[in-house]
C-alpha cells in the first residue's frame, strides 16, 4: 500500500477552517474559510481565482516519500544520502525557499552554514534588483493597511495585479474604504504604467503605455518634473508618453495626500533592472518633500518575503550569500544560483520548494541536471525529476502550520486544512541537518 | 544535585551590598543557592576565581537587536560589513556578520562575549511581534524581551480622547499578552501619527494631533498611569518628542512632569537634553544639569543614556519624522516604514565624528548624564545600540566613566567650544567598579523589575561574568575571562564554548475579557490581517519566561 493510500478514508469528516491563509501569492490573504472533506478542500470562501486553484488542485499525490535516482527508498536512507551529498561537495548551493515556511527556511540556512555552502532564493530572479536598489537609495514604504487606510493616489508600474495578485485591488489598494479614504475607489486616483494594456488597465483612471525598455528614462524624467526641472519634450520619442501627460501625472502625485507606487517585475526584470527600481524608489522618496509618498515591490511567491527576512537576519544579506569561507559574503551575480549553475561552479544542490529546471537558463539547467542534488517538493516538479535524492513533502499552509511573511513584511501564522501523509519541509530538513551535524562532529572528534 | 562553586573571586554584587569582597558563590540547577550548611561539602565542579573580578551577567535594557526595523537595517547596509570583523562558523556556533547591525547569531555571541546575558529590544510594532520573536529564536545565549510601541497607536489615542482609562488599561494588557511583550513604549507620542498623515511632526507636547484630538502630554500621562495601574514590572518607557532638536530639553522636562508622579523610564536621554535654538547651530549646548537635577529629586523617574561614540553607525528608530530629519541632514540613504494603526520607522546611516562640534557635544552630554545623576541606581548604561554606538562600545564607556583623564584627553582633541557648552570638563567624578556593576547590570535589572537578574543572591539566575583585573579598564571589560549562563561556562576568554537558546521574557497582565469585543470591532474595521491571526500562539515560544505583574 502506498503512502497516499494509507491515509485514504482515515479522515473523512467535514470541517471548516476559519482565518486560514492562502500562500499562493505575496498578498498572503489570511481570511480564507476552507471547507475540508477528508483530505480535500471543497470550498474556499474569500479565495480569488488563483487561491481557489491553489486550494482545490491540492490533492495528495501518490508518490513515494523519498527516492534515490528515481527509485523509492526508505526515508532514513534518503536522509543519509542527502547528508552525504551535501557534506562531500566542495561548492554546494541551496536554492528556492520562497514557497515554504519561515521555520523550514531557518533550517535550510543552518544546513548551508554548517556545510559552507552558498544560499540563494527566488528573490534573485524576481525582486533581487529591488533589493539591490534598496541598498543604494533606501526605501520609503508602508504596510498594506496604510495603503488601504490612507492612499489617495496609486501608481502601479510594470505589473498586472488584476491577474497576478487578484485580491490586491479589492483588499488592500484600489477599492477598500479606509480610515482616511472613506469612499474607497472614489477617493483614489489610480495610474498604471506598463508596456501592455493588461486587464489591470481597465481598473485605472489613467493608463500610460510606455515603450518597452524605457522605464528608467520615464522614472528619471518624473523625478526631474517633481523637482521642477525642465524636461526635453523628446521624452515622448523615448518613452511614448507625451510630456504634457507626464506633467499632469506628476502634478497629481504632488497634490495627493498619501501616494503609493506599487511596482512589479516589468520594472525590475527589464533593461536597467536595479537602476529602474532605484529610480522609482528615489521618485517616491523625493515626493516626500511635498507630501507623503511610499513605494512597495509587489512580491510574487507566498513567502519570498520571509526568505529575504530570514536570510538577512541569519547572514546580514538578503540573497546570493556565500558561506564557503566560513562567514557570509554577498555578491549578486557571483553567488546567485542561476549564475553559479550556468558557470558550472556548483557541484551539489539542495533545492527547496522551487523549480529551477523549469525556469533557469539552458546552461544552468544542463549543469543542475548533471550534479548530485537533493530536492524537496510536494509535486513531481521538473527539478524533482532530475534529483539524485527527492523528498515528497507536505504543502505549506495547506498541510503544515508555520509562519509566512506577506509582501509588506507582516508575519502571518498558517492554519493547516488537513494532515499530509508526507513530512513537512522543516521535518525533512531537520533530519538532514541532524545527520550532517552527527557526521561533522564525529569527524572533528576523530580528526 | 550537581553543585558548582565559583571560588575565591572578588565579588561585586551591589543589590546584595557586596562591594569587592572575596567570596564563594554556589550554583545548583542554574540558580544561585545558599552555601551548603556542611562546610565539608564538595561541589561537582569548582572554578577558581581567585584574583578575578566577579559580577552578575550584564543587562542591556535598551537596544535594537531584533524585529522588522533592525532587519531592514541589516539588508540596507552591505557596505559596512565588507571591512568589519567576521564571525566565523565554528564546530558549535553559526557564522554571522557585524558592522553596526550584527546578524542574529552574531548578536547573541557578541553580547555573551562581552559578559552580557540579558538584552531588551526597545521598539517593536505589535504587528512585528511575531517577527521579533522569530529573530529571538535565532539570537543565541542571551535572554531577551521587547517593549511594544503604543505611543501612536490609534486605539490608544482614541481611548485617551474619549476619556476611557479602563478601556485603555485593558487594551494595553491585552496587547502585551497578544504580542508577548514586556512593557509599553512611547516613541515621539503623537508625532509619528502626524508624520504618517501629513509629513510633519508634533513639535511640543501640548500640540494637538489632528483627527485624534489628543496631545502628546495626554498620551504620556494616560499610558504612564495605565502602565502603573497594571503594575507592570517595568513602567512606561519613553522616547520623548523632539529627539535631537536643539532646545528639546524643555520638552523633556515637560514630559517628566507629564507623568505626574507615576513611575516612568526616560530613554536615551542624551538625545533629549539639548539647549539652544533649532535654527542656530552656534547656540547648541547642554542642559543636562537642570534635567539631572529634576531626576535626582524625583524618584519615580529612571533614565538610560544613549551614549554617542565616534564611529560609523546606523540610526534606527520608531520615530518616523526623525528618520526623515536625519536623511535631510546627512543626505544619506533613508528607509521609512509606516505600520498600519500602530507605528512608524526611520533608518539612516550616520557617522559620529570627533571633529564635529555637534557630535562631540552629544558625546559629552551623554557622559554628563552618568556623572550628574547622584544615585547610580537611577541611570542605566546604554548606547541605544546601534543609534549612539554599537553595544560593543560599552567597555570604552566604562573606561571613560572610571578615568577622568581619559575624558579630558578626548575633550582636548574635539572642537574647543565643546567645553564651553557643557560641564563635562569640570566633572571630576570617577565611577568605582561597584558603580559600574550598578549601571551595567544591577540597576537595569531593577528598573526592569527582573528579580532573578542582575544579582548573585540565592534564587537568582546563575548568570555571571568574571573579569581579569587590568589597569587598562577597557581591555578588562572587552575580554571577560569567563561568562557563565545558568551555571554553565559559555564563554572563555572571548571564545564561545557552548551554544544555548536563551529565554524570551514577557509579561501576561490580566484584562477584562468583556473589553475585547470593542478592540475586535475596531481591529476588524481597520487592519488588513485577521483578528485571530494577530496574537502569538500559546506554543510559539519554545523558551519563555513570564514575569508576574503583581
Amino acid at each position: 500500500m502506498s503512502i497516499a493510500e494509507a491515509t485514504e478514508g482515515k479522515t473523512t469528516e467535514l470541517k471548516i477552517v476559519k482565518d486560514a491563509t492562502c500562500t499562493f501569492c505575496g498578498c498572503v490573504c489570511d481570511d480564507m474559510e476552507l471547507t475540508v472533506e477528508g483530505n480535500k478542500i471543497t470550498k474556499a470562501k474569500n479565495a480569488c481565482v488563483l487561491g481557489k486553484a491553489w486550494f482545490f488542485n491540492h490533492h495528495i499525490e501518490d508518490r513515494p516519500e523519498a527516492t534515490i535516482e528515481g527509485e523509492p527508498v526508505p526515508f532514513e536512507e534518503a536522509v543519509e544520502r542527502a547528508a552525504e551529498i551535501l557534506t562531500s561537495a566542495t561548492y554546494p548551493i541551496t536554492y528556492g525557499l520562497s514557497d515554504t515556511t519561515s521555520e523550514s527556511q531557518r533550517v535550510a540556512i543552518a544546513i548551508t552554514d554548517w556545510i559552507g555552502g552558498t544560499i540563494d532564493t527566488t528573490t534573485s530572479v524576481c525582486h533581487g534588483p529591488s533589493g539591490m536598489a534598496f541598498q543604494g537609495v533606501g526605501e520609503v514604504t508602508c504596510s498594506l493597511g496604510e495603503v488601504k487606510n490612507r492612499a489617495d493616489f496609486l501608481l502601479f508600474w510594470g505589473g498586472n495585479p488584476a491577474e497576478s495578485h487578484p485580491r490586491h485591488f479589492t483588499r488592500y489598494s484600489l477599492m477598500p474604504k479606509g480610515q482616511f479614504v472613506p469612499n474607497g475607489r472614489k477617493d483614489r486616483t489610480a495610474v498604471l504604467i506598463d508596456v501592455r494594456k493588461t486587464k489591470s488597465a481597465k481598473a485605472m483612471d489613467i493608463f500610460l503605455q510606455i515603450k518597452p525598455r524605457s522605464d528608467f528614462e520615464l522614472a528619471w524624467a518624473m523625478r526631474g518634473l517633481a523637482a521642477g526641472i525642465d524636461i526635453d519634450p523628446d521624452i515622448e520619442q523615448i518613452t511614448g508618453i507625451p510630456l504634457k501627460t507626464l506633467k499632469d501625472v506628476v502634478e497629481r502625485m504632488k497634490a495627493a495626500k498619501f501616494g503609493v507606487i506599487l511596482f512589479g517585475m516589468g520594472l525590475t526584470m527589464t533593461r536597467g533592472k536595479h537602476l529602474n527600481s532605484e529610480a522609482v524608489l528615489a521618485l517616491a522618496r523625493d515626493l516626500n518633500k511635498y507630501t507623503r509618498f511610499t513605494a512597495k515591490p509587489m512580491r510574487g511567491h507566498g513567502n519570498v518575503t520571509g526568505a529575504d527576512n530570514i536570510v538577512s537576519w541569519s547572514t546580514g544579506y538578503p540573497f546570493g550569500v556565500s558561506l564557503t569561507r566560513g562567514y557570509p559574503r554577498f555578491n549578486p551575480g557571483e553567488f546567485t544560483s542561476s549564475d553559479t549553475l550556468a558557470r558550472g561552479e556548483a557541484d551539489a544542490a539542495l533545492i527547496i520548494a522551487s523549480d529551477p529546471m523549469s525556469n533557469f537558463s539552458n546552461p544552468a539547467r544542463q549543469h543542475l541536471a548533471k550534479i548530485p542534488s537533493v530536492v524537496l517538493d510536494p509535486k513531481l516538479s521538473e527539478t524533482a525529476k532530475v534529483a539524485t535524492v527527492a523528498f515528497t513533502t507536505a504543502t505549506y499552509g495547506i498541510n503544515t502550520s508555520g509562519t509566512v511573511y506577506r509582501m509588506d513584511d507582516i508575519p502571518i501564522p498558517l492554519r493547516p486544512a488537513f494532515e499530509s501523509p508526507y513530512r513537512s519541509d522543516e521535518e525533512v530538513l531537520k533530519a538532514i541537518e541532524t545527520r550532517i551535524r552527527e557526521k561533522q562532529l564525529a569527524a572533528s572528534a576523530g580528526g | 544535585m550537581s553543585l558548582f562553586k565559583i571560588a575565591g573571586g572578588t565579588v561585586y554584587d551591589p543589590l546584595n551590598n557586596i562591594d569587592g569582597e572575596v567570596r564563594d558563590l554556589w550554583i545548583e540547577d542554574g540558580k544561585f543557592v545558599e552555601p551548603p550548611s556542611d562546610p565539608g561539602t564538595i561541589p561537582a565542579r569548582t572554578l577558581d576565581a581567585s584574583g578575578l573580578v566577579v559580577m552578575p551577567g550584564g543587562v542591556d535594557m535598551h537596544c535594537h537587536i531584533a524585529g522588522p526595523k533592525v532587519n531592514v537595517a541589516r539588508k540596507m547596509r552591505p557596505e559596512e560589513k565588507r571591512l568589519a570583523d567576521k564571525v566565523h562558523r565554528t564546530a558549535h556556533t553559526r557564522s554571522g556578520t557585524l558592522g553596526s547591525v550584527p546578524s542574529t547569531f552574531a548578536t547573541g555571541y557578541k553580547y555573551a562575549g562581552l559578559g552580557y546575558t540579558t538584552a531588551f529590544d526597545a521598539a517593536i510594532p505589535p504587528l512585528g511581534a511575531r517577527h521579533a520573536h522569530e529573530e529571538f529564536h535565532d539570537t543565541p545565549i542571551i535572554d531577551k524581551g521587547f517593549y511594544v510601541l503604543v505611543g501612536n497607536n490609534h486605539y490608544v489615542m482614541k481611548q485617551i480622547q474619549e476619556q476611557e482609562p479602563e478601556r485603555l488599561k485593558n487594551y494595553l494588557a491585552w496587547l502585551l499578552q497578544m504580542t508577548k511583550g514586556y512593557s509599553c513604549k512611547l516613541v515621539n507620542p503623537g508625532g509619528v501619527e502626524v508624520w504618517k498623515r501629513t509629513g510633519g511632526n508634533a513639535t511640543g507636547i501640548d500640540e494637538t494631533v489632528e483627527h485624534f484630538n489628543v496631545t502628546p502630554r495626554q498620551i504620556i500621562s494616560g499610558v504612564s498611569q495605565a502602565a502603573g495601574e497594571l503594575r507592570l514590572p517595568h513602567p512606561v518607557h519613553i522616547h520623548c518628542n523632539n529627539l535631537g532638536i536643539p532646545g528639546n530639553w524643555q520638552t523633556t522636562l515637560e514630559t517628566m512632569r507629564a507623568v505626574d508622579g507615576h513611575r516612568a523610564h526616560l530613554t536615551h536621554v542624551q538625545f533629549h537634553s539639548y539647549g539652544g535654538n533649532p535654527d542656530e547651530q552656534q547656540t547648541f549646548c547642554s542642559e543636562v544639569p537642570q534635567l539631572a537635577e529634576y531626576v535626582n529629586t524625583h524618584d519615580n523617574l529612571t533614565v538610560d543614556v544613549g551614549q554617542v561614540m565616534f564611529a560609523e553607525t546606523t540610526s534606527m528608530t520608531g520615530d518616523g519624522p526623525l528618520g526623515y530629519f536625519l536623511h535631510k541632514v546627512t543626505g544619506r540613504k533613508w528607509f521609512s516604514g509606516d505600520t498600519e494603526m500602530e507605528a512608524g520607522c526611520g533608518i539612516v546611516p550616520i557617522v559620529y565624528k570627533d571633529k564635529s562640534m555637534v557630535h562631540a557635544l552629544q558625546w559629552a552630554i551623554g557622559l554628563e548624564w552618568y556623572l550628574l545623576i547622584n544615585d547610580p541606581w537611577r541611570v542605566a548604561m546604554s548606547t541605544d545600540h546601534p543609534n549612539g554606538a554599537s553595544f560593543m562600545a560599552y567597555p570604552e564607556i566604562i573606561a571613560l566613566l572610571m578615568d577622568r583623564e581619559r575624558r579630558r584627553e578626548v575633550l582636548e582633541r574635539v572642537p574647543s567650544s565643546v567645553s564651553e557648552r557643557c560641564t563635562l570638563a569640570d566633572l571630576d567624578r570617577e565611577y568605582t567598579l561597584n558603580e559600574i556593576a550598578i549601571v551595567t547590570r544591577a540597576a537595569p535589572a531593577k528598573m526592569l523589575g527582573l528579580r532573578h537578574k542582575g544579582h548573585l543572591g540565592s534564587g537568582a539566575d546563575a548568570d555571571v561574568t568574571i573579569y581579569t583585573p587590568d589597569d587598562d579598564i577597557q581591555q578588562m571589560f572587552e575580554l571577560p575571562r569567563f561568562v557563565i549562563r545558568r551555571g554553565v561556562v559559555v564563554v572563555e576568554q572571548g571564545e564561545i564554548r557552548e551554544d544555548f537558546a536563551g529565554e524570551t521574557i514577557h509579561v501576561a497582565p490580566g484584562y477584562d475579557p468583556d473589553a475585547v469585543a470593542d478592540i475586535q470591532n475596531w481591529f476588524e474595521q481597520h487592519y488588513t490581517i485577521q483578528f485571530a491571526n494577530y496574537a502569538m500562539g500559546q506554543d510559539e515560544l519554545p523558551h519563555e519566561h513570564v514575569v508576574a505583574t503583581e
